[in-house]
């Protein structure tokens, strides 16, 4: 029989050593939340329990039970919802409603002609203005989108990836003018150009080139923005395009290692970079499995910076994360029951120590989500957060048999599968060759043939129900007001003084420069995000899809 | 005019959009089922989609949007066809599209539009249906 281990014993004896080297050390500067925690009944719960005390606790390499010492004893979540839609000023008007109801970090979404580069007015941007988030193609939108937030205390996060050096740029000039140290910006830019090419599709440069760009971000945010995550390395759209929680894993990982080699053959030193990486993964249904995937994703990359990187730095050895409840999973027939598979999906992420999380609404099968529908999302995390009692102790799960074999298993095959990746030359080749792409589509088949002969089908779809109507919808007219709008901008600026600041960008981008000052300044004398976008296009091509 | 020998279609991404995992799953569908399917890829417009289908000599067209940009460019589709006198294509789509929109694109033309997680098998059998008819009839009754 397993004999359960505890911590800490009540009556101050029996210390281990994981609650003296690593606990007590980081409670002493980081407070929890409570000075006990007990349940409802009044049984005492300690920060840890553990079937060997040898074994590492969370904190310690290789973090499979979690990256903090006290987990979310110590501090919970960041509660971050993903919006943006139709106009900068009603996508602000979202997001301050969102911060009044609690939550605690910004997400932006932008509309595909900003991710691609494509300002507002041009051809290309026909019909997708505003629909999936919101517009931003100037400095002044980006002032609006973000008025009478505090960007020095929220933190920001933005899904951006083509157009991430330009995103960043923006924020950037926004805190000069606002007179804000941009050193003290926090937040994330996505930045993750190669699931854009795996499995999003907003890539617009060629693959190399779109690299150097991620570069450029991470290595001007360790040298001017010290409190922001450069890059979010996603699983999660992999997921979404049919991938199993392996291949997400794995292929995530190998995105990784990629982003890291790069950085290092640009003489960045790789400490200061594993300390400033993010990721950021999908939670499906499967409960057990997801809880699983996010504690071997840990160990994994854990194990991929000491003995890939040799990098000997604990903190830069961590995995910290950002989930997402999954899309892909939600049903449009009854679509109230996307709220109870949001909260089971919602539950894995915490159980699997995330750092943040955005849970969707129930109403997203149908359409963007309304405000309604987006509170009752940030409201199942807080009854998570503050009813259930799941955040008191680190990594509840670890010790079980399942859990811990299910995470064994998952490592050992998402690592087979970073293996093959390796012996095909490596992410780069993987993408080229299409082997990637194959294996996630053979997935997702496979997926919808279960799903096809009713062995997996979801709960309340199988009845022919109608679906319901859109409870949202993005308004129409927002099209030709940004055209107007940008025509004024466009007039209104020193046509001289711009012109000069996008040759600059096109001199450094054949100069293979960093591009994110040069940026700026194109940003700051009113240049527009496509403007920039389409000088880059011109220096570096453009990709191109043929399916 | 029903034709015979295999249903010929062209499968496009009109718009940004650039979730293809729906899309890529009906073409392999419809390749299995003995379809000849043109796939355009990412980002096509109207014109190069109608261009392409008449170039093919497909009899149906499938759209696939997820990002709320169908009816700017199902619409534009149905009208470049028919300035090509080409409207005798057959035009389906699938996607994240309103129920309030699903009216007006059948009034330019879109006979079926299937949400995510339809049946591949239901949109062969529709496909099979529709373009051949008497030979679908055939296959029922074996």
């Amino acid at each position: 029989m397993i004999r359960k281990g505890k911590i800490l014993s009540h009556d101050g004896t029996d210390p281990s050593r994981w609650q003296e080297e690593c606990w007590k050390p980081f409670v002493a500067g980081h407070p929890e939340r409570a000075e006990d925690f007990q349940s409802a009944s009044g049984i005492p719960i300690d920060p840890l329990y553990f079937i060997d005390p040898a074994d590492p606790g969370p904190g310690e390499f290789p973090f499979t039970r979690g990256i903090h010492p006290s987990m979310y004893r110590g501090k919970l979540w960041t509660m971050r919802q993903y919006a943006g839609f139709s106009s900068p000023a009603e996508t602000n008007v979202r997001f301050r409603y969102l911060l009044q109801q609690g939550q605690t970090g910004i997400s932006v979404a932008f509309d595909l002609p900003t991710q691609i580069g494509f300002d507002s007015d041009d051809r290309q941007a026909r019909g997708e203005v505003g629909r999936v988030g919101v517009p931003i193609n100037t400095l002044d939108d980006f002032d609006e989108l973000l008025d009478e937030i505090p960007i020095d205390s929220v933190s920001i996060s933005m899904t951006i990836n083509s157009t991430a050096p330009l995103l960043l740029a923006l924020l950037v000039a926004l805190a000069r003018r606002r007179e804000i140290d941009p050193a003290r910006l926090r937040g994330t830019v996505q930045n993750d150009i190669l699931k854009e090419f795996i499995a999003r599709g907003t890539q617009r440069y060629p693959l190399e080139a779109s690299l150097k760009l991620v570069v450029d971000v991470i290595e001007y945010c360790i040298e001017e923005l010290t409190s922001f995550y450069p890059i979010s390395i996603s699983g999660y759209h992999i997921r979404e395009a049919g991938s199993t929680a392996i291949q997400e894993v794995a292929f995530t990982l190998a995105n990784g290692i990629t982003y890291m080699e790069a950085c290092r053959d640009r003489g960045l030193d790789l400490v200061a970079v594993g300390q400033r990486l993010s990721f950021f993964f999908n939670s499906h249904n499967q409960f057990m499995e997801e809880i699983a995937k996010f504690r071997a994703a840990r160990r994994m990359w854990a194990d991929i910076c000491r003995n890939r990187f040799g990098i000997e730095d604990d903190r830069a050895c961590q995995l910290r994360f950002h989930t997402q409840t999954g899309g892909s999973t939600l049903q449009a027939m009854e679509p109230a029951n996307n709220i109870v598979r949001v909260t089971i999906q919602a539950l894995a992420a915490i159980l699997g120590g995330t750092q943040s999380l955005h849970t969707n609404s129930w109403d997203e099968a149908l359409s963007l989500p309304s405000e309604d529908a987006a509170r009752l999302a940030l409201r199942t995390q807080q009854i998570i957060a503050m009813e259930s009692g799941v955040t008191d102790t680190a990594d509840p799960l670890g010790g079980s048999p399942f859990i811990e074999e299910l995470t064994d298993r998952i490592e050992a095959e998402a690592s087979a599968i970073i293996e093959e990746i390796d012996n095909r030359g490596g992410t780069l080749s993987a993408i080229k060759d299409g082997f990637i792409r194959n294996a996630i589509e053979q997935s997702a088949y496979e997926s919808q043939l279960a799903s096809d002969s009713g062995e997996t089908r979801a709960v309340g779809t199988d009845q022919g129900g109608e679906i319901p109507e859109a409870p949202f919808q993005v308004d129409a007219t927002i099209e030709e007001t940004r055209h107007d709008q940008l025509a004024h901008y466009r007039l209104e600026r020193d046509a001289r003084t711009a012109e000069a600041a996008l040759m600059r960008v096109e001199e450094t981008a054949r100069q293979g420069g960093n591009l994110i000052s040069v940026m700026v300044e194109a940003l700051e004398a009113n240049c527009t995000l496509g403007e920039v976008s389409a000088t880059l296009a011109a220096v570096f091509g453009e990709v191109q899809d043929h399916g | 005019m029903a034709r015979s020998g295999p249903i010929r279609i062209l499968l496009a991404k009109p718009g940004l959009d650039g979730h293809d995992r729906g899309i890529r799953l009906v073409l392999r569908a419809l390749r299995d089922a003995g379809m000849e399917v043109i796939y355009t890829g990412l980002r096509c417009s109207a014109s190069q989609i109608v261009k392409a289908a008449i170039e093919e000599d497909v009899e149906a067209i499938g759209l696939s949007s997820l990002s709320g940009a169908h009816e700017t460019h199902f619409c534009e589709v149905s009208r470049l066809l028919a300035e090509q006198g080409a409207d005798d294509v057959l035009l389906f789509g699938g996607g994240i599209i309103p129920q309030q929109d699903v009216d007006r694109l059948r009034e330019v033309g879109f006979q079926c539009i299937y949400p995510p997680g339809t049946a591949l098998e239901k949109i062969v059998d529709d496909l099979r249906s529709t373009l051949r008819p008497e030979s679908s009839a055939g296959a029922r009754k074996t």
